[in-house]
């Protein structure tokens, strides 16, 4: 396998990149130049300034495509990739209903000021997203959805009242790390209300979290843009039936 | 203005008409005979009082939460308030009022309901008192007025609408001042989320918000001074929109009509459907709001665009223009006028769903043709916005060209980076350069477009029609309340008896007394009489 891959235009190695960007200069030749200084500094040699255009008094939009010098090195690239089977909502009906014997608790919510249900919506409600339904269509999950603006306590407490087996958070709003450290505050709030073993599985997702960040988020699982029910319903699985029937079995042995 | 373009029965427009006025009368009996600590706020906002504790509080929350602890809210806080005014020999002026706030918060003064002619004396101070706010409103109304006249309207329609948010009204001024100047006639300063479930207006110009900035009266007034001047630079009246929604929705109103704003958000169902507020606290607080914005001549925006984000456009259709009848019906009770009724509605249908567009353009005329003479606000797509900003922008250009060919009063001006970041300023000179390409291109293309009788949009508007006259049936039926406690809306279900801000609904007491409704309720009586 190639370990080594450069962008694509139409030739297989040309380095090809697009980017544009808004300089605080009114629009002359020197601001171009200062395009394409910029352009150099980010690895585009050479580069073609394709668009400039002044907007207001003081500022310029320019495109730019060069070629860039960078390689992309994939055997340093660092993910989380999916580390537990797919399942269909068949599926985990089933493991839910063999292993558990009863049903799967999951209380959702978006936490602090963010009022954007449509994440956990997308992943909680029947509706679903994407052609696939929500985890109120898995007959073995009993989910509550708390809706928008949930208080941390408020959130700690309905799990409590659920006995939830799983926490999912969704968060939007970004302003000022908003999604952060509603995070936090949230993983800081279960630990310090519930002992390790009775903590329930905390999960995030939003478009702007970086899914390597659970630790330092003191979540269990992060989720990013494109998730769908049927991941998270296979993770909850995995996470809350299958790792834990592995780890019994590995302290018995 | 009407020209039926979509061969719609007028009968069965009158019959919907009929409906939503069934379905909304019993909303507004029960508005007219409650109250809530925010539009006793109001009162005494319009009465002069201003400013906050040191903690922030506002004195009316204080002075309101004073008059609730030691006789209720059942007889409004006006005869109450200035009777005490009278009882410690303070002169029924809004720095007197301001310092009953203060007295009452410290606990030095005690609440009683006047008797005999103290009521009448009572009456009618808080009546003066209130009637100069009220003047306040009608001037800044005649100042308007006179503005348009001098720098003109925009040369088009739709209007341009765009959003600034940074959180500081202080950034928000050049960036509002700078949209004006590429093309904007109408600025909308987006609130902090969370604003609408704060019990009470901060006070100042505030510089920490959280995608969006407070609002506040002095962050109102700041904006529109700034406005004023880009009006005069550019020789067009730069509008200014805020939100009149949440618990404060009465206050932040009546803010807006003492510094002169524009338009104003205020729906009828939005804050119970997407903010969990309580519905009966929504209702009286709308009530009061809508009564304000007829006075202050605001134009007012309806939100069922945000329908379209939870349910799906093409299934929840029908589900808007039964908001639309119901936010006309509820406008109209309040004395707006048609040219006040920013109807909402949205391009919101999957694009990859076949047809499409051609649906778009059916529910858009639809909005057009039942409400001729209102100017609609055109909403752009949100929900199917990907991060795929090319994408977006052509899909932003669809819709601006729906605004053109149906007649869209206020166009929002969609953005490409919908969903991925806050606009930047090469966002929104992007998207300006969309809808100026499509207004110019097209602008006048709604003289020639006339769908086919009986043709794909014709039909789909009728079937959007008959499905809201069947849902309105079923809504007069159970009653709106019910209906909305089932998620017919937006699929939220929101039961009466709960949400937020339940505890601050009060039932009127035997004469209660409320002089801004009263100054507000009486020309309407005159022009019956």
């Amino acid at each position: 396998m190639k370990t080594v891959v450069r962008p694509y235009g139409d030739t297989t190695g040309d380095g090809m990149t697009q980017v544009s960007f808004t300089l605080p200069l009114p629009h002359d030749k020197k601001a171009e130049g200062a395009a394409l200084q910029l352009a150099a500094k980010m690895g585009l040699e050479p580069a073609m300034l394709v668009h400039a255009k002044q907007m207001g008094d003081g500022f310029t939009f320019f495109v730019i495509y060069g070629s860039v010098r960078h390689l992309v090195e994939l055997d340093k690239v660092v993910v989380v990739e999916r580390d537990f089977p797919l399942l269909t909502a068949k599926e985990v009906n089933t493991v839910v209903k063999q292993k558990m014997r009863r049903k799967l608790s999951v209380v959702g919510a978006c936490i602090g000021t963010d009022a954007h249900t449509v994440g956990i919506d997308a992943i909680l409600n029947l509706k679903g997203i994407a052609g696939e339904k929500g985890l109120e269509y898995y007959r073995e999950l009993k989910v509550v959805n708390l809706g928008a603006q949930i208080t941390v306590p408020e959130l700690v407490a309905a799990a409590k009242a659920e006995k939830a087996d799983a926490v999912l958070v969704s968060q939007v709003v970004t302003q000022r790390d908003a999604h952060l450290h509603n995070t936090r505050e949230m993983s800081a709030a279960f630990r310090e209300a519930l002992p390790a073993d009775k903590r329930p599985l905390l999960i995030v997702g939003g478009p702007r979290f970086d899914e390597l960040m659970t630790d330092e988020l003191g979540v269990d699982r992060i989720f990013g843009r494109g998730t769908t029910p049927r991941e998270v319903a296979s993770y909850l699985v995995h996470a809350l039936i299958t790792e834990k029937a592995e780890r019994k079995k590995a302290v018995a042995a | 203005m009407s020209s039926n373009k979509l061969g719609l029965d007028p009968a069965l427009v009158h019959r919907a008409r009929a409906l939503a006025a069934k379905a909304g009368r019993p909303v507004v009996d029960m508005a007219q005979s409650h109250t809530t600590v925010s539009v006793e706020r109001a009162v005494l906002r319009l009465a002069g009082v201003t400013g906050a504790d040191p903690d922030g509080i506002p004195w009316v929350n204080r002075l309101v939460d004073a008059v609730r602890n030691d006789v209720g809210l059942g007889h409004g806080v006006a005869l109450p308030v200035f009777h005490a005014l009278a009882e410690h020999g303070l002169e029924p002026t809004p720095a007197e009022l301001t310092l009953l706030a203060q007295k009452a918060a410290s606990g030095s003064v005690r609440f009683d309901l006047p008797t005999g002619k103290a009521v009448t004396a009572a009456k009618k101070a808080s009546r003066r008192q209130v009637a100069a706010g009220i003047k306040q409103i009608d001037r800044n109304r005649a100042d308007r007025d006179k503005m348009i006249k001098r720098y003109g309207d925009p040369k088009q329609r739709p209007w341009i609408y765009l959003i600034v948010a940074t959180g500081d009204i202080y950034e928000d001024i050049p960036q509002a001042q700078a949209a004006a100047r590429a093309g904007a006639d109408v600025i909308a300063v987006i609130r902090s989320t969370g604003q609408s479930l704060l019990d009470y207006v901060p006070e100042g110009a505030t510089r920490e918000g959280f995608a969006g900035t407070y609002a506040t009266q002095e962050n109102f007034r700041l904006m529109r001074a700034a406005l004023d001047e880009s009006s005069r630079e550019l020789g067009r009246y730069v509008r200014l929109t805020n939100y009149a929604s949440g618990l404060c929705m009465p206050e932040i109103a009546t803010l807006a009509g003492l510094q002169r704003l524009d338009m104003m958000l205020n729906d009828s169902m939005y804050g119970i459907l997407f903010r969990d507020i309580n519905p009966i606290r929504t209702f009286v607080d709308q009530r009061f709001s809508r009564q304000i914005h007829a006075r202050a001549g605001i134009i007012i925006n309806t939100g069922e665009d945000n329908y379209l984000t939870t349910a799906d456009a093409v299934e929840a259709a029908h589900t808007v223009t039964v908001s639309q009848l119901l936010n006309e019906y509820f406008a109209h009770e309040a004395g707006l006028a048609d040219w006040q009724l920013g109807l909402g509605h949205a391009f919101e249908i999957n694009p990859e769903l076949p047809e499409s567009f051609r649906l778009e353009l059916a529910h858009a005329l639809l909005a057009r043709e039942l409400f001729p003479d209102a100017p609609l606000k055109w909403m752009p797509p949100t929900k199917h916005m990907t991060g795929d900003v090319f994408r977006g922008n052509l899909l932003d250009g669809f819709f601006n060209l729906v605004g053109a060919l149906t007649g869209q009063g206020i166009l929002l001006v969609g953005m490409m980076t919908e969903a991925v970041v806050t606009p930047w300023l090469s966002d929104r000179d992007i998207a300006l350069q969309n809808v100026r390409y499509v207004l110019g291109a097209a602008g006048n293309l709604h003289e020639d477009f006339v769908p086919a009788p009986d043709g794909f949009i014709q039909r789909r508007a009728h079937q959007v029609l008959d499905e809201a006259i069947d849902l309105l049936e079923k809504i007069e039926d159970d009653t709106l309340l019910n209906a909305i406690a089932d998620g017919t809306f937006g699929i939220m279900k929101r039961p009466a008896h709960r949400g937020k801000g339940l505890d601050g609904v009060a039932k009127h007491d035997d004469g209660y007394y409320n002089p801004a409704t009263e100054i507000l309720e009486a020309p309407a009586k005159e022009e019956q009489q």
